[in-house]
């Protein structure tokens, strides 16, 4: 492209928390409108907010994640616009003492390292939901309050990304640390995880920054990359013209795949940041950040490159493991108690467990399949041949039974003794004179089918490998 | 002496001892209010039928010899502005009309739990914005001293129904003087605690940084009850302070001698009218008779108190009242159908004009580009004047000034001009500021016969000592043996 795109990114990550922000509510999603306020939360006269300290913690968790630099005197503020899902008309955010300040994300894009910069890190309550009927003449609204309240941290990057693969990189490994560190569920269908993006165009080589739009209303990822893939287009064909880009805010519609204008600059909320009265200061002490920094585990980025170096990984796999943390900590478990090598295990996890996952829409640590019982399987496969062992694990996805107890039932042992086989391969020669003929006269084939029939007789136990070497002997000898 | 009469450690005494029954108090609470709130209105609402039935339950435990609160079957007035579960309250406004909350205050559930009868809701300056009880939507309060004044405000009602004896005892809220200027116009003893001394919850908000609940009490003593019963630390309300309580009625009519009183210059300086002066020294003086300590001293900040103050509140006022919009609990216009048009119309019709300057001057405050030179500049002096107080109390027990510039005015004498209201806290405000404690305490007439209130102030959670002093003053002087005639 002729211009180069730079691209900031806002992220609204709900937290994982039993009850509300400020109150005793509920955060559970899908219910009854209305069935999970109180009138705290619904923000009626007189009523006054306690932090949750579970969801202060999961902010400075994540604060801590990203490296951020932590205001040990934090605080709120009021953030005051209209809007009726709003139940104070003010929002209770961080402006002037952001929990975290100043950090990053570190991500790979194609092998290399590249490190996106957070502006800051903040908590803030969540808004109610507007219901519209579906009548075409209703002439009214509906407010649902039961998500008003929920804790909400907001993420912000620097305007770092210089394309729509970066951003979408950054959208994964972002998710990917909030779920490592258990501070989201980052559904996106519930609404838990939410974007708004800046987007400006420049000249290549430019320092300064174009004028720059910002869409707000983003629910998923894919909407992110649509928007931005758009607005590269407009904002481009724009300047081509010799048009100005108007410093302005758009709202991104799904449907018609178009971003509109929602407001220019001239109608930006002032929204009167001042410090909220009804909660006190909040001070972090060093021991508490220390704890939480004890306690945030090894972060994706990291532990793929140790899976690569240390385990014998590839990127690719590692890459695959790592992204979802449960099942990263599925293969440790794994290498943790098997002498078998770590790649043999990963190729089992990555090719039938996670198919198994997806088809029975499971997490790894609800699946039937213990990391003792892939281990067990994966070190009785020499016995049994790669195909029962297919078999075996099949099995033990229906019936939840250890792979040597279906072994020991089925009597799936590999038959590997040299003479007992070799009588039946003679036997096999003998009934199949036809077959021996096409042999001699080199169709290959021929040997497949006769080691069939043998498998046939042994209920496919029969080691393919002696198989194979004693069929080519014999029908060698019988030839000459 | 008419059980209406009777201060709250009375009535709860004659009550405990089966001397009176509860009930008997109730009704003649209930009947002087039908006779003469009809003149004061100093009542939004009245609980007659809740009242008696509270109390013949009341009276029934007392019978069945079961354990009794504090307050066992004493009528307490609440100002309209802290939550009643299930009861309209109103905040003196048009916007809360017909507002019943679905639950109670904190303080409410205390006074509850200690057996006091909730008689009535007490008229109050719109959202606590006014300086004389005549921003009201339901009407101005008069005051029992003289019906053409105003009682002080904005807990006017509460001042007024307890003076006029209405109530035994009643409960208000002071976010810059709201209790102890009426309590001075009207004669009769007001606490305003340390700001974190007593839950919020439940208080609907004017000034979030600066509001407290307070007691009003026809004596020192009765003070000192209330108190008791309304502080210590709640949960609901973060901003309330874990700090021991005292028992505050053991502190009382103890010695003061060899206490340090400091009299700052700032209180008694130009705009201060003769009779206020004069009864105040007057008042001092018995102190110094008792073995207290006087000296003059200053605290030149104090000058930019008003400034100070207004921005803070209007700024938190802004903030405070914007849910009032007619959504789900205020005033909902009839007239529009547009969102945001009925928006702007249910607030202009919900809101008086008082309420309506503040929000404007407060959204103003608050805007981009002037938060600095106004919101958070009004913060720094608010840190100096608190300075200046914790400074002062190094060297003193206590300061001692009035309560107000002069006695109760008339009404609509400064009702049009804002800047002469506002001008009416200027010995209250710093107070909150700093978020001290401070008692208002008769201590004379003027000479066209209205009460005049002394002010004692302390440092942090000091209420003990200004209990102690206000006590030994009180029974010194009688001067709360003084009641209007009507
Ligand atoms: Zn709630």
């Amino acid at each position: 492209m002729k211009y180069e795109v730079v691209i900031g990114l806002e992220t609204h990550a709900e937290l994982d928390t039993e009850s509300k922000l400020f109150c005793g509510c509920s955060t559970k999603f899908g219910s009854e409108p209305n069935t999970q306020t109180c009138p705290v939360c619904l923000g009626l006269p007189g009523v006054l907010p306690v932090m949750n300290k579970k969801a202060f913690g999961l902010s400075l968790k994540t604060a801590v994640a990203l490296h951020c630099e932590i205001n040990q005197f934090t605080n709120f503020d009021r953030k005051s616009y209209y809007y009726p899902d709003l139940p104070k008309n003010y929002q209770t955010s961080q402006n002037y003492f952001n929990i975290g300040n100043n950090g990053y994300v570190d991500m790979v894009v194609d092998g290399e390292e590249r490190r996106i910069n957070i502006h800051n890190v903040h908590l803030e309550e969540e808004a109610g939901k507007l219901v519209h009927p579906e009548a075409s003449d209703a002439n009214y609204s509906l407010v649902d309050f039961n998500r008003a309240g929920v804790p909400l941290l907001e993420i912000v990057t620097q305007p770092d990304m210089r394309s729509i693969e970066e951003v979408e990189n950054y959208m994964q490994t972002l998710r990917n640390i909030l779920l490592y560190i258990g501070v989201s569920d980052c559904k996106m269908q519930e609404g838990s995880l939410r974007f708004e993006a800046s987007i400006s165009l420049r000249e290549h080589g430019s320092t300064v920054l174009g004028n720059r739009v910002e869409i707000k209303n983003l629910n998923s990822m894919k909407a992110v990359l649509k928007v931005l893939a758009y607005e590269m287009t407009r904002q481009s064909s724009l300047l081509d013209d010799g048009k100005e880009i108007l410093l302005e805010t758009r709202l991104w519609d799904d449907v018609d795949a178009v971003s509109r204008r929602m407001r220019t600059k001239e109608d930006a909320h002032d929204y009167r940041y001042f410090p909220e009265p009804d909660l006190v200061p909040f001070w972090i002490n060093q021991e508490w950040i220390d704890e939480t920094e004890t306690a945030i585990p090894e972060l994706p980025v990291c532990r793929r490159q140790r899976f690569v170096d240390e385990l014998s990984v590839s990127d690719y796999d590692a890459g695959i493991l790592t992204e979802d943390k449960s099942l990263a900590d599925y293969f440790e478990e794994c290498v943790a108690i098997s002498q078998e090598s770590s790649k043999e295990l990963s190729n089992w996890i990555i090719n039938d467990v996670l198919r198994e996952l997806n088809e029975q829409k499971l997490n790894v640590q609800d699946f039937v399949i213990s990391p003792k019982m892939l281990t067990e399987l994966v070190e009785i496969k020499p016995t049994i041949g790669s195909s029962i062992a297919k078999e075996v694990f099949a099995e033990m996805v229906n019936t939840g039974k250890s792979a040597p107890v279906i072994v020991k039932e089925k009597d799936l042992t590999q038959m590997d003794d040299t003479s007992e086989l070799n009588e039946i391969v003679v036997k096999v020669i003998e009934d199949n004179p036809k077959a021996v003929e096409d042999y001699g006269l080199g169709k290959k084939n021929a040997l497949a089918f006769l080691i069939g029939q043998t498998m046939k007789i042994t209920k496919g136990k029969a080691n393919p490998k002696i198989l194979t070497e004693l069929f080519k002997q014999r029908l060698s000898s019988i030839s000459k | 002496m008419k059980l209406y009469e009777h201060a709250i450690s009375e009535t709860v005494e004659k009550i405990k001892t089966k001397e009176i029954k509860s009930c008997e108090v109730v009704q003649s609470i209930l009947e002087r209010i039908d006779n003469i709130d009809k003149k004061l209105n100093a009542f939004i609402t009245v609980f007659h039928d809740e009242s008696v039935d509270r109390a013949k339950y009341i009276d029934q435990k007392i019978k069945n010899g079961k354990p009794l609160g504090a307050l066992a079957g004493v009528p307490i007035a609440i100002k309209d502005n802290i939550c009643l579960k299930n009861k309209r309250t109103t905040c003196g406004s048009k916007m809360l009309e017909n507002y019943c909350p679905p639950y109670s205050a904190t303080v409410i559930n205390k006074l509850l739990s200690e057996d006091a009868i909730i008689i009535g809701k007490t008229n109050m300056d719109e959202f606590s914005q006014g300086s004389s009880a005549e921003t009201s939507y339901f009407g101005a309060t008069r005051n029992p001293w003289n019906l053409d004044r105003v009682p002080g405000g904005t807990s006017g009602g509460s001042a007024a129904a307890l003076a006029a004896n209405e109530t035994i005892g009643s409960i208000g809220s002071d976010t810059g003087g709201s209790v102890r200027q009426p309590a001075s116009f009207c004669g009769v003893v007001a606490l305003k605690p340390t700001y974190g001394r007593i839950s919020r919850y439940g208080l609907i908000a004017y000034a979030s940084s600066l509001d407290t609940i307070a007691p009003f009490g026809k004596t020192v003593k009765d003070c000192a009850i209330l108190m008791q019963v309304l502080s210590g630390k709640d949960t609901k309300d973060s901003t309330s302070v874990d700090e021991n309580v005292p028992e505050y009625e053991k502190l009382m009519g103890n010695s003061i001698k060899q206490m340090r009183i400091g009299l700052p210059s700032e209180y008694f300086s130009d705009g201060i009218c003769p009779d206020v002066k004069e009864a105040v020294l007057k008042g001092v003086k018995v102190l110094e008779s008792l073995g207290a300590v006087i000296e003059e001293t200053s605290l030149p900040s104090l000058k930019y108190g008003i400034p100070a103050y207004y921005l803070t509140a209007t700024s938190e006022v802004s903030s405070n009242l914007a849910r009032y919009m007619g959504i789900h609990h205020s005033h909902r216009s009839k007239k529009t159908k547009d969102l945001i048009e009925s928006f702007k119309t249910s607030r202009a019709e919900g809101f008086g004009p008082e309420v309506r300057r503040r929000i404007i001057l407060g959204t103003y405050a608050l805007s981009r580009g002037y938060y600095d030179q106004y919101y958070l500049k009004a913060q720094k002096v608010r840190t100096l004047i608190m300075n200046e107080y914790l400074n002062a109390f190094k060297k003193y027990d206590v300061l001692i000034g009035p309560v107000s510039p002069f006695p109760a005015f008339k009404l609509g004498e400064k009702i049009n001009d804002p800047l002469q209201m506002y001008l009416s806290d200027i010995y209250t405000i710093t107070i909150n500021m700093a978020g001290i404690p401070a008692i208002s305490i008769p201590c004379g007439l003027s000479s066209q016969g209205l009460p005049i209130g002394m002010q004692i102030i302390g440092k942090h959670f000091d209420e003990g000592k200004l209990l102690k002093i206000a006590s030994v003053y009180e029974k010194n002087c009688n001067v709360s043996n003084i009641i209007p005639n009507i």
